[in-house]
């Protein structure tokens, strides 16, 4: 118990710190990002002036203009922050940037969560195999997976795109959905799924395949090395069905240290698709952020990296939870 | 040192385990003959014991009676049959024991249910024996379901925590994982789960190496009773010649490969005819302090 709390502790001050450090770095900017903010959306309202809310929000957001103290704006700032405004886009005017980002967030989750996800156990499961069968024509498996993964992503999603998408027409070419088919937007019905998952097929299996390899050689030279270990050979020289020392013995120690790796892939959920997001003009974070910050939209990229930084704290700390669950050892000595 | 020897062993009782001429090689380059034509007979209930220096093979050579040899070590001939249990009552899953086996023919399934059930094997690293993420419970379980698939969980557990007082650990040790054990509670551990079928034969491979004398002393004494006890035979291979003078009814010593020298316990210790088996003697200090020339190498015994 002493155990869950220090972690959660832990974690509520990684959370105060990288929140903090939010709020401090536009203040740090050489320039007022705040005056810019205002003028952009000036200029994006088409000349009319800003109500005094949105100038509000602004500076409590990037910074006010003279006077007020950096403690005040602090508290301010964590006003507004608690109350989800994270300031209106420039680049998407009058868009606030929380709906942005609520709207962007579940198709990155969704489509690289589940390719992260499906890698990772492909990965593991056939690194396992390819491990206990050390020495056989599987073994080839190995290079030809980590060519795969040496191969620059975004050229080969381009080659997917021109091959399977353009010349055969089996897949659809960009976009989350069909937005001809649906003009209005995301809505729950059945006909949007599908369309949802056939345009997810292609930019996850790209993603797939450029990082399966990893996650292969890792448990494959994992399992070879554990295999070796006196508790395997005892479980054999027990008598124990190859089934079971395979599992239970070999694969479950060498999957502890990829079970890390998981853990940190899964953080960088959100943020690691910026390149998957653009070649398919996926509506997701990735490509939100790459809007904001070619379009110098503070509040946006300010909003996106807050969000980014969270979900890799919380990717974490579920994992640090569960890692004591995996490996007993830690548990103890933590 | 206080010889607490067991009665003089009866040559004419029937054998466990006949080796016959087993050569074992490793097939590296140059391929290294680590185990060269070795014949021995391991009667029921008898400690044999298995000494020598580092590296002259004893424990390529028991890992070769286990069937636990893997590339490139290969065994390139001899026999290892282990005889049946005769005269003792046939009973259900345990019918197996009434057979005479011919170990190194057995494949595959035969060989998985041969091992563990009929010789055990008690490691030199036994640290490291157990599975570090797997319950001491579980890892004593696994043993019964995998070779007594008709026991109930009850009847399991409850051989498993009588295993446990046999040796000496705490029951409740159970639902611990093997880092929260001290060396010898896991060697412990070790020895009663080689113990839980009731084998015929359990190799002890250098079991005490790793603990220090009063460990030691304490766990060795313990598998003297047990043997007293459950009527298995051991062959406890080790460097500690004086140990096996103290424990074993025969010793062969091995040196390159072979044995040089294989005779009762009080003959080796009296009488030794080799002169490598007098220089292993002589490099021990005895209690007066005077002590022997050390040993290394071939060519010293050949020029000697």
């Amino acid at each position: 118990m002493a155990f869950y709390l220090r972690r959660t502790a832990f974690y509520a001050v990684t959370v105060w710190a990288a929140v903090s450090l939010n709020f401090l770095l536009p203040r740090l900017l050489p320039g007022d990002p705040a005056a810019i903010m205002i003028g952009k959306l000036r200029r994006a309202s088409g000349g009319r002036p800003l109500s005094p809310e949105v100038i509000a929000s602004i500076n409590a957001v990037l910074g006010p203009p003279k006077g007020t103290s950096l403690w005040e704006q602090y508290l301010i700032y964590w006003g507004r922050l608690l109350h989800g405004d994270l300031g209106i886009s420039s680049t998407r005017y009058p868009a606030r940037v929380v709906d942005l980002i609520a709207a962007a967030l579940p198709w990155t989750v969704v489509l690289v969560g589940t390719a992260t996800v499906l890698s990772f156990v492909l990965g593991i499961v056939a690194g396992a195999w390819v491990g206990w069968r050390r020495g056989t024509w599987l073994d080839h498996l190995v290079p030809v997976t980590t060519v795969l993964q040496s191969i620059p992503y975004f050229w080969l999603a381009l080659v997917l795109v021109a091959v399977l998408a353009v010349q055969l027409g089996m897949f659809p070419i960009v976009g989350g959905y069909d937005v001809f088919d649906f003009p209005a937007g995301p809505e729950a019905s059945w006909a949007f799924l599908v369309s949802a998952f056939t345009h997810a097929i292609l930019p996850a299996v790209t993603i797939v395949i450029s990082s399966v390899g990893g996650w292969l050689l890792g448990m494959r030279n994992m399992m070879v090395a554990t295999m070796s270990e006196d508790y395997v050979v005892t479980a054999q020289a027990k008598g124990l069905r190859p089934s079971r020392v395979r599992s239970r013995y070999a694969a479950r120690n060498a999957a502890i240290p990829s079970l890390a790796g998981f853990g940190i892939a899964l953080g960088f959920v959100v943020a690691g698709s910026i390149v998957t997001e653009q070649v398919f003009s996926y509506p997701g974070v990735g490509r939100l952020m790459i809007q904001a910050v070619s379009g110098l939209d503070y509040s946006l990229m300010q909003g996106v990296f807050l969000v980014i930084t969270l979900t890799v704290l919380a990717a974490n700390f579920v994992m640090d939870l569960l890692y004591g669950l995996i490996d007993p050892r830690v548990r103890t000595h933590a | 040192m206080i010889v607490e020897r067991a009665a003089e062993p009866d040559l004419t009782v029937q054998p466990v385990l006949t080796v016959e001429d087993v050569s074992i090689r490793y097939e590296v380059d140059p391929p290294v003959d680590a185990v060269r034509g070795v014949s021995f007979t391991l009667h029921r209930g008898e400690i044999l014991g298995l000494a020598g220096e580092s590296g002259c093979g004893k424990t390529t050579l028991a890992y070769g009676i286990t069937r636990l040899l893997k590339p490139p070590a290969v065994m390139t001939g001899g026999r290892v049959v282990l005889h049946g249990r005769a005269g003792r009552d046939a009973g259900g899953d345990q019918d197996d024991d009434e057979a005479t086996t011919d170990v190194v023919a057995l494949t595959g399934e035969e060989l998985r249910r041969f091992r563990w059930d009929r010789v055990s094997i008690v490691f030199q690293g036994s640290m490291n024996s157990l599975n570090p993420v797997m319950t001491v419970r579980d890892q004593l379980h696994d043993v019964f379901t995998t070779h007594r698939p008709g026991m109930r969980r009850r009847v399991r557990e409850q051989r498993c925590r009588e295993l446990l007082e046999l040796v000496g650990v705490d029951p409740a040790r159970l639902a611990s994982f093997p880092h929260q054990l001290s060396g010898g509670m896991r060697q412990r551990v070790m020895i009663a789960m080689a113990l839980a079928l009731d084998p015929q034969v359990m190799v002890m491979d250098e079991p005490t190496t790793a603990l220090d004398v009063v460990v030691q002393r304490s766990i060795i004494r313990e598998i003297m009773v047990l043997r007293e006890r459950l009527g298995f035979a051991v062959i406890f291979i080790t460097h500690d010649l004086p140990l096996l003078i103290e424990i074993s009814d025969r010793i062969a010593v091995m040196r390159d490969g072979e044995v040089v020298e294989l005779g009762t316990a009080e003959q080796i210790y009296r009488a030794p005819q080799a002169d490598y088996t007098k220089q292993l003697l002589a490099s021990f200090p005895s209690l007066s302090g005077t002590r022997g020339g050390f040993v290394r190498g071939r060519e010293e015994v050949l020029g000697a």
